[in-house]
């Protein structure tokens, strides 16, 4: 009896002190990225990173023009990615219900919200790409709207299905239709939670590079008509960090604390959105 | 009065409720629209990576599978080497990963004091939506080099020429290789997996743990006995969801792996994986049957990581209580 407690006890205690080792080592290791991503690109930070374009090797210069034109394209890609989503989750929720088919969606959506980005870079060359013979900011904007959607569906689902259903009960007896209910009560009650998933969403394909290597393609100029090849940030971080000029790996490591610090607070205002819902 | 009720609201009403009617069917329509559109993107990506690959399938056959040849010059390609590299590095990251995520997980569930939990689960969280491009970055310019300099090297200077251990560890001491790539994948895929495995575990209902303790079990016991075997095909389909993202990885590997064609010959050699390739070749492609190859290569992609995903998935579903 005593010597088989004590190896229980014992053995209970390395299990515990593992696991608090692995946490550890995981939170270190996330500390150690953050850390050279802070030291390594917080001195490159200047105004001329947001009002200069891109430099050739040894001059001064930013990233004006990758910014620009990562800025677009989420924008437009999210406007896609809104419509799509918002609608394809509201079938989901409202008149899909249980039936097979939006069983067969549900599981389709699932599976794409981690399908390899790369992939859909390939897809929307295919596309969109190869028949016109040009690379352009539309094609980046669709492949960004690819990887964008399911995050919306997904949220907009969840969101939706946690409505009340004396909400809808309510607006029926009122005379609406569903579609109605939908539009005006439904959705204006979810409208934050909409925006949270809008905002995850946006998180995930800010930071996207794969998609956009064989759409966009990248720019080194600044470009304001989607219909050319358009600079992103990724794209652009790409490339610099490959390259073997110190001043170009600079702006690379300028450009991923940008992008890692805007994705952190998207993401945590998306958060908050989300916590001031559950709240009420 | 039903009658009545009807009659009079079709008098009144008449104009109205067709108009609405419309309005009603457009609405479900358009929500259907977009609900089929995902199925259609997703079989449009099937389509255009089988009729883009076709040429290279005709060409090679089912040997495109099992060749390790890729060379532009000759026009000959084969799967085989990154296939292989991405399998590789996929299993790898995955068995670095799995310990540690399991580990945070039963942490922060069961032996973290509240206070503690909550601030650093949303850390874990947050660090899984960092985009991979960071990652990648930080092995290339920061991991690899110190790898070099104080594992590889070290490492290698001790083994003996010609032995078993020497031709594992074999290859160029500058960082980028299949094992540094796979580190990387490891770190990437951990808060990702953690956070699942969070979930997945605060999903175990309290009476059953609390059964578990009652009992008289260690917090160990509980955690190993009866807590994960609960969950266990939840356990197994959050392994599937990390190893998915580690095949599909590109940015993270693209970096550090070294993008050598070819099988893979050793643990600290250079290689490829079919994403970094597709990521490195296809701007550059020179003729017709290197980008069919390419796309072909992304086919391979697709049929794996799909497998695994819809694995992973029907399992996740299966556990929802």
């Amino acid at each position: 009896m005593g010597t088989r407690s004590v190896r229980r006890r014992a053995a209970n205690a390395a299990f515990v002190a593992a696991t608090a080792l692995a946490t550890l080592v995981a939170l270190a290791a996330l500390f150690l990225i953050l850390w050279s991503l802070v030291s390594q690109g917080l001195g490159g930070l200047s105004g001329a990173i947001f009002t200069q374009d891109q430099p050739a090797p040894g001059s001064p210069g930013g990233l004006r023009n990758a910014i620009v034109g990562s800025l677009m394209m989420c924008a437009m890609g999210m406007g896609i990615a809104l419509v799509v989503g918002i609608l394809a989750g509201t079938w989901l929720s409202e008149y899909g219900g249980q039936s097979r088919y939006a069983h067969i969606i549900r599981f389709l959506n699932d599976v794409l919200l981690s399908a390899p980005s790369i992939l859909v870079g390939l897809f929307v060359y295919e596309l969109m790409v190869a028949p016109f013979q040009g690379f352009s900011a539309y094609a980046g904007a669709v492949a960004l709207a690819f990887l964008a959607t399911p995050v919306v569906v997904r949220t907009t689902e969840d969101i939706l299905a946690l409505q009340p259903g004396a909400l809808r009960e309510a607006g029926m007896a009122l005379g609406a239709g569903r579609a109605k209910v939908i539009r005006t009560i439904i959705w204006r009650g979810a409208r934050a939670g909409l925006v949270t998933g809008g905002l995850l969403a946006f998180a995930r394909i800010s930071g996207e590079t794969a998609p956009l290597l064989f759409t966009s393609l990248g720019n080194q100029y600044l470009n304001l008509d989607p219909s050319q090849p358009m600079a992103a940030l990724p794209t652009t971080i790409f490339q610099f960090a490959l390259s073997a000029f110190d001043d170009w790996r600079q702006l690379a490591w300028t450009g991923a604390l940008l992008i890692a610090g805007a994705v952190l607070i998207i993401n945590i205002v998306g958060r908050l959105l989300a916590r001031e819902v559950s709240h009420k | 009065m039903a009658t009545r009720a009807g009659s009079a609201s079709g008098l009144s009403l008449g104009g109205v409720r067709s108009a609405s009617r419309w309005g009603e069917y457009l609405f479900r329509a358009a929500c259907f629209s977009a609900a089929t559109l995902l199925l259609a993107a997703l079989a449009g990506l099937v389509i255009s990576l089988a009729v883009g690959g076709w040429p290279a399938l005709k060409a090679f056959g089912w040997r495109f599978l099992v060749t390790a040849e890729w060379n532009p010059v000759t026009d000959l390609y084969g799967a085989a080497g990154p296939v292989v590299g991405t399998l590789a590095t996929g299993f790898l990251a995955l068995a670095m990963a799995l310990p540690l995520a399991i580990g945070v997980a039963v942490f922060l569930t069961e032996f973290c004091p509240r206070r503690l939990a909550q601030p650093i689960a949303v850390a874990v969280e947050l660090l899984a939506g960092i985009p991979s491009i960071v990652y990648g970055m930080w092995g290339l310019f920061v991991f690899a080099p110190w790898f070099a300099a104080h594992v590889q090297a070290p490492l290698v200077a001790q083994l003996n020429e010609g032995s078993l251990a020497a031709r594992l560890f074999a290859g160029v001491p500058n960082g980028a290789n299949i094992f540094t790539a796979s580190v990387i994948l490891a770190v990437m895929i951990l808060p990702y997996m953690a956070a699942v495995f969070r979930e997945l575990f605060l999903s175990v209902p309290a009476q059953v743990r609390e059964a578990a303790y009652g009992l008289g079990s260690t917090a160990f016991e509980a955690v190993t006995k009866v807590i994960i075997p609960y969950v266990r095909r939840g356990v197994v389909g959050v392994v599937m969801l990390g190893l998915g993202r580690a095949l599909g990885e590109t940015m993270a590997v693209t970096f550090i792996i070294g993008n050598a064609h070819g099988l893979p010959s050793s643990l600290f050699g250079a290689g490829s994986t079919i994403a970094s390739t597709i990521a490195n070749e296809f701007t550059e492609a020179t003729g017709e049957l290197h980008t069919a190859s390419l796309i072909a290569l992304g086919l391979v992609l697709f049929v794996i990581t799909f497998a695994v995903l819809a694995i992973a998935r029907a399992l996740l579903a299966s556990e929802r209580h």
